[in-house]
């Protein structure tokens, strides 16, 4: 334990870790003085959320997927890692899919977002969702939102010839095939490991429009 | 994340004006890492400053026969554009190897040449690290290193640059173009924009506080066979182990730069000369300095062995 | 009921809706995203207030000072907690960890403080203005420095003895003519389930209601109860959806106990979601192991010695990794020595995660088996064909209640093409790739438990079933309507199932793979009890009744089910427990899995390219849901075998990786398309369902398939996973 030897510094006690030691921890960089105590700005964000116009107004640290969960109670949009590493908070926004945990809520003023719950409601289901069930491409449930909004984005970006790593030529269009799927549904973690299955629910989906 | 205000920019000198300003401003690009960072507190604006309507979004034909590359152009829409795909392969290739579809979409070219190093010390605010905390020491050094650099490193620091499309803008001999408050432009070469760590590692690179990022050029398309190979533990949504970018010419000489190793894109344009007689010769110039770690001192071979992959992907 | 003799005939042989691969119940809440989790509640606790919590910034050593002044004077705040302020909380009885560092820090990211605040962002804010002031000591975090000096601990609650020997081990070892002696490690691996630990907690007086994520609702309520210093009773725990638990939401975790304890402080409704990067240093994980696997065997590969010696950590108090229950059942052997270690670490505690024991168990066993099967010029399958033994073998008096373990060799070996396997390593190239086959078996204990429900049947013929069972992706829903639907003869959308609610009646909740068998005969149990009552309304012969079709039919009367209830609801509560017949009998699920790999011969990525599972474990209640339990299984052994490792700073005492960047689990590109087969049997001592779980049975053994794979493919043989490029990459072919 004692063997290492390190760089040392102002925060030389800390880094020693063979005997006891004092250390002080404070999340904060910009600790020194106190906080004065203020209140938090607001802004007023505007934008569609599944086909409605939404206003807030919103303390500027809200992401996205809080505005969705918190304020406008859209719970559909999960929150698995919040910092862009699972993938369940994918929503689409101006088409296109993002996670919502790295966006903030005024980044996305007068943006059209669409959710889970824009794309299919448990009486009408999309046909990926639709899809999801038939192959069982699913299990705790909590990531499938986010696999749903990728799913349906995935098939409209291989027909929009958006290149993947999966493929051998980058001046073909890609198609539907498995291995440009998993690759291009790797943003999105299933713990549960459905993914052979989400595969399948994308194939079929795939099929049917072809 | 810390208290901040926000407001959007209308024009580039205009975004620098404000964050030359106020040293607690930041730009705000895609925010992909930003916003990552700001959750953990280990970056804390105070003001940020969204570029998304500075009209920075366009992929443009230079005079010189290249391309310029707005800096809020997206992952996504540069892997995508034609242009780019048939005369950059490398690029196109280097992007889609890198995170997931959805932060492609969000994440912009200046934000990726922007992105932080994902050492876990350093995202780790209990922990010293002088790049977070200028001073506090390094704890990845004698810790957990396996990610990290294996050359350019000092003692004060051993993190690696993570991104992929910087490192085939490296070998592409790209330029960073940045516009500064008074409106003064400069162009730094790809080489010399990311920096290594020495005594500073708390600066990732040449840019001064309140430069903003414009574009980056890329010169007119040099031919060859583009290669971007990156090695990771799981096949997709994962950081480089090693990587390589290479343009290989029919006659077998070409250029590589190196990810993952390093505190920047890494590449030795004086090894290149070797890469005819093969990647152990050249690898072993690449690497004539390395200083690994006793975690990740496989990255050397790992490199060696990735180089000459590529070179007998690319072999006629 | 009492469970005492094995099942006759009954009404769920019938098999019209059980078995059916019925979709799931919930599926259409869940693909929509109106499946309410944890944290999602909204209208159950008005004025509700966020909380965050604050992690310990050492390892081991005590608080010396909080100052919280900066943090409460800040905008939103409404109270900050700590252990000054906290009362003092007990702990659980399955986890020994202390939800608040109070003041003494038993390992990093302990909780210190729990900041409350009107906003989740001011809340998050505001955690860190919390000024904490430590004396660090020397801790214990290096696994390996005990091996040798660790204790052999007194045998606990679950795992069984830690200490076993049947015949001689040290002869029969020693006069064996081949024998493996090797090291295999396993590393500290997390949960990582995709929704975070959240909860959120209402106060009532001294009742506490909690919208929670937790497998087990009747260890929930005792060890809140606990934690509160209230009595259970006074503990009501909601969980219909569970966004996975894979055993690290089996009790009380910290997003619980702190969500209870901070609201009872601030005297408001509290929720708190556990933020992702804490989570691998303050939850429970699967500890690390290192097992020491001896093989004897005759030149005609039975074994004659079977040592397993393994070694785990653990806070004070914590449990040994039962790592060698499988060894104890899985082949015969007349020699046998089993032992456990137990060291003690000062990192997060560690404890059940998805087949304990077992999985990381025969992750060493397996291997050895192979090195076995090679030095004896074997087949891998045919060495466990000559080892199979139908009863106990610490136990020859004790049969297995079914053991297909020799069908799920074969049926999987013609399934996968075994005999396509060349037996050489390193034999087989294609391009840059190296290509091998592997194979392992499989063994996870059938258990069962008490398990209760209650059934009411209303005017309009729709049952309802409610019992305190949780679904965390299993499937419970499903089977729970499908065995309700087959008892009481009517289709399964004539069923309501209601789960997750600690007022329901008990059972074992998701856990140790016997939820399905343990729920659905606790279901038997309530709808026997229905029919007999339907048919005492009905004025039929009880004896002499026949459910089906949506009527009750006896002799030549056929009556509509609805009917019974005509003159208001039929509402029935019964539990099934069980007796003796697992004392008679060893009861366990098996199966055989079979990989293919490729190994790029420049880098040594491993890329995994075929996978199959054969399972053996009872009656099947639902083809769909059991096969996916299983396929999930295998990308959880996908990850054990290529990236799963926790990785510890052996200085600071901590989980280095901790988020989902650095833990890296499988993502879609690593898995292949996956095949998983069932072998028909069923299982008339477990229950008279006839059928056991299959969840942890799924992941056993599929990691050192895969590590037999590899070796198949590079001749380099892995015993330290995960099987990372650098651990062969010296010894794949030299460049050209």
């Amino acid at each position: 334990m004692g063997s290492e030897t390190f760089q040392l510094s102002r925060r030389e006690m800390l880094m020693s870790s063979a005997t006891t030691a004092a250390v002080s921890s404070f999340a904060s960089e910009t600790a020194e003085a106190a906080p004065p105590v203020k209140a938090v700005p607001t802004y007023k964000v505007a934008m569609t959320v599944n086909g409605a116009s939404q206003t807030l107004t919103l303390d500027p640290r809200t992401t996205l997927l809080d505005a969705l969960r918190e304020h406008l109670h859209l719970t559909g949009t999960k929150k698995g890692c919040d910092h862009g590493q699972c993938g369940a908070c994918t929503v689409i926004v101006n088409g296109e899919r993002i996670n919502a945990c790295l966006s903030l809520a005024v980044q996305h003023q007068g943006d059209a977002v669409t959710t889970i719950e824009g794309l299919g409601t448990p009486e009408r289901l999309h046909p990926m969702q639709a899809a999801f069930v038939k192959h069982d491409g699913y299990q705790c449930g909590y990531c499938t939102p986010g696999q749903i909004c990728s799913a349906v984005s995935v098939l409209e970006e291989i027909k929009r010839g958006i290149p993947s790593h999966a493929q051998a030529d980058l001046m073909a269009a890609p198609k539907p095939t498995g291995a440009e799927m998993r690759e291009r549904m790797s943003g999105n973690i299933c713990r549960c490991g459905a993914y052979s299955n989400i595969v399948d629910a994308m194939a079929d989906v795939a099929g049917a429009r072809a | 994340m810390k208290s901040f205000t926000y407001e959007r920019a209308t024009t580039p000198a205009d975004a620098a004006g404000i964050v030359a300003s106020n040293p607690g401003a930041r730009f705000l690009g895609g925010g992909t890492n930003l916003l990552d960072l700001m959750k953990l507190e280990i970056e804390t604006p105070t003001h940020l400053v969204d570029v998304q309507d500075l009209k920075l979004d366009r992929i443009e034909p230079t005079e010189a026969g290249g391309l310029r590359i707005g800096a809020f152009v997206t992952n996504t829409a540069l892997a995508s554009d034609e242009r780019v795909r048939r005369d950059y392969g490398v690029l196109s290739r280097a992007i889609v190897a890198g995170a997931s579809g959805q932060l492609r979409n969000k994440a912009t070219t200046a934000g990726n040449l922007l992105q932080r190093t994902r050492c876990p010390y350093f995202y780790d605010t209990n922990q010293p690290c002088n790049k977070r905390k200028p001073g506090s020491g390094c704890a990845a050094i004698g810790g957990y290193s396996r990610q990290l650099a294996v050359i350019g490193s000092s003692d004060a620091c051993i993190a690696t640059y993570p991104g992929d499309m910087a490192v085939a803008m490296r070998v592409l001999d790209a330029t960073v173009e940045t516009v500064r408050a008074d409106g003064k432009t400069r162009s730094i070469p790809i080489g010399s924009f990311h920096t290594l760590p020495g005594d500073t590692p708390e600066r990732d690179n040449a840019l001064d506080h309140g430069e903003l990022i414009t574009a980056v050029t890329l010169p007119r398309p040099v031919g060859g066979t583009h290669v971007y190979r990156k090695v990771r533990d799981r096949a997709s949504y994962a950081f480089a182990l090693v990587s390589v970018a290479a343009i290989v010419q029919r006659d077998g000489s070409g250029r590589a730069a190196f990810g993952g190793v390093a505190h920047r894109p890494w590449r030795v344009e004086a090894a290149e000369a070797a890469m005819p007689r093969g990647a152990v010769e050249m690898s072993n110039a690449v690497f004539a300095d390395a200083r690994p770690t006793d975690d990740n001192a496989f990255k050397i071979p790992l490199a060696t062995r990735t180089l000459a992959a590529v070179l007998a992907e690319v072999k006629p | 009921m009492i469970f005492d003799t094995p099942a006759g005939t009954n009404p769920t042989d019938r098999m019209k809706v059980l078995g059916k691969p019925l979709d799931r119940y919930e599926g259409h809440l869940k693909t929509t995203g109106t499946a309410t989790y944890a944290y999602e509640w909204q209208d159950v606790a008005p004025g509700f207030a966020y909380g965050y919590i604050l992690g310990a910034a050492i390892a081991r050593g005590r608080i010396t000072s909080i100052d919280t002044r900066d943090a409460e004077r800040a905008p939103g705040v409404i109270g900050v907690v700590t252990y000054l302020n906290a009362g003092k909380p007990g702990v659980g009885k399955f986890y020994v960890q202390k939800m608040l560092a109070a003041p003494e820090v038993d390992h990093y990211h302990q909780p210190v403080a729990v900041v409350v605040a009107e906003t989740f962002e001011q809340a998050r804010a505001a955690a860190g203005l919390v000024r904490v002031d430590y004396q660090r000591t020397a801790g214990r975090f290096d696994l390996a420095a005990q091996n040798g000096s660790a204790p052999v601990p007194p045998e606990g609650e679950f795992g069984g003895p830690n200490e076993k020997r049947v015949g001689d081990f040290a002869r029969a070892f020693a006069a064996a003519p081949v024998k493996v002696d090797e090291t295999y490690t396993v590393p500290d691996q997390a949960h990582a389930m995709m929704e975070p630990h959240a909860s959120i907690a209402k106060w009532d007086g001294d009742r506490v209601t909690c919208w929670t994520s937790i497998q087990q609702m009747n260890w929930g309520t005792r060890d809140l109860g606990l934690i509160l210093g209230i009595p259970k009773q006074n503990v009501h725990l909601i969980s219909p959806y569970i966004g996975g638990g894979f055993g690290g939401k089996g009790t009380v975790q910290i997003d619980l106990a702190l969500a209870a304890i901070a609201a009872r402080v601030v005297k408001r409704p509290v929720k708190i979601a556990l933020q992702r990067p804490i989570m691998f240093n303050t939850t429970i994980h699967r500890p690390k192991t290192i097992q020491r696997v001896q093989l004897g065997a005759g030149r005609d590969g039975r074994l004659t010695a079977i040592g397993h010696d393994s070694l785990s950590g653990n806070l004070v108090g914590g449990r040994t990794e039962p790592t060698v229950t499988s060894t104890r059942t899985l082949y015969a052997g007349a020699n046998r020595l089993t032992r456990m270690r137990l060291a003690t670490l000062d990192l997060a505690e560690g404890n059940a995660m998805r087949a304990p024991g077992e999985a990381p168990g025969l992750m060493a066993l397996e291997i050895a088996m192979d090195e076995l099967a090679e030095k004896l010029k074997m087949d891998p399958i045919e060495l466990r064909v000559v080892n199979d033994t139908q009863v106990d073998p610490e136990n020859p008096d004790k049969p297995f209640s079914t053991r297909a373990f020799v069908r799920c060799l074969r049926e999987g070996a013609q399934r996968f093409h075994w005999d396509k396997r060349r037996s050489t390593p390193s034999a087989v190239r294609e391009g840059q790739w190296l290509i091998g086959m592997g194979m392992a078996g499989a063994i996870r204990g059938g258990k069962i438990a008490k398990a209760g429900a209650r059934a009411r049947l209303d005017r309009t013929g729709v049952v309802t079933i409610e019992t305190d069972m949780t679904d965390i992706g299993t499937g419970s829903y499903t089977v729970v309507q499908q065995t309700a639907a087959e008892m009481m003869g009517v289709a399964p959308d004539r069923i309501v199932v209601k789960l997750g609610d600690s007022t329901f009646p008990e059972t074992p909740g998701s856990g140790g793979q016997q939820g399905a068998p343990s729920v659905t005969a606790g279901v038997y149990a309530a709808c026997t009890k229905l029919r007999e009552t339907v048919a005492q309304r009905l004025g039929f012969n009880t004896a002499d009744v026949d459910f089906a079709d949506g009527h009750v039919h006896s002799g030549n009367r056929s009556v509509k089910l609805a009917d019974a209830a005509k003159d208001g609801d039929i509402v029935v509560e019964d539990l099934m427990e069980f007796a003796k017949l697992a004392d008679q009998f060893q009861q366990q699920t098996f199966g055989a899995h079979f990989a293919e790999v490729a190994v790029d011969a420049y880098t040594g990525e491993v890329r995994v390219r075929r996978m199959l599972a054969v399972c053996a474990a009872g009656r099947i209640l639902n083809a769909k849901t059991a096969r996916s339990q299983v396929i999930g299984g295998m990308v959880m052994g996908v990850g054990a075998a290529l990236m799963e490792d926790m990785a510890i700073d052996k200085r600071f005492g901590f989980f280095v990786n901790h988020d989902l960047a650095g833990y890296e689990v499988p993502v879609h590109a690593d898995i292949p398309h996956l095949d998983a087969f069932f072998i028909d049997e069923v299982d008339p001592t477990i229950s008279p369902v006839k059928a056991k779980g299959v969840g942890e049975l799924g992941l056993t053994g599929v990691a050192p398939a895969i590590a037999n794979a590899i070796y198949n493919a590079t001749g380099v043989r892995v015993r330290e996973y995960p099987i990372t490029l650098e651990k062969h990459l010296d010894r794949l072919p030299a460049l050209a």
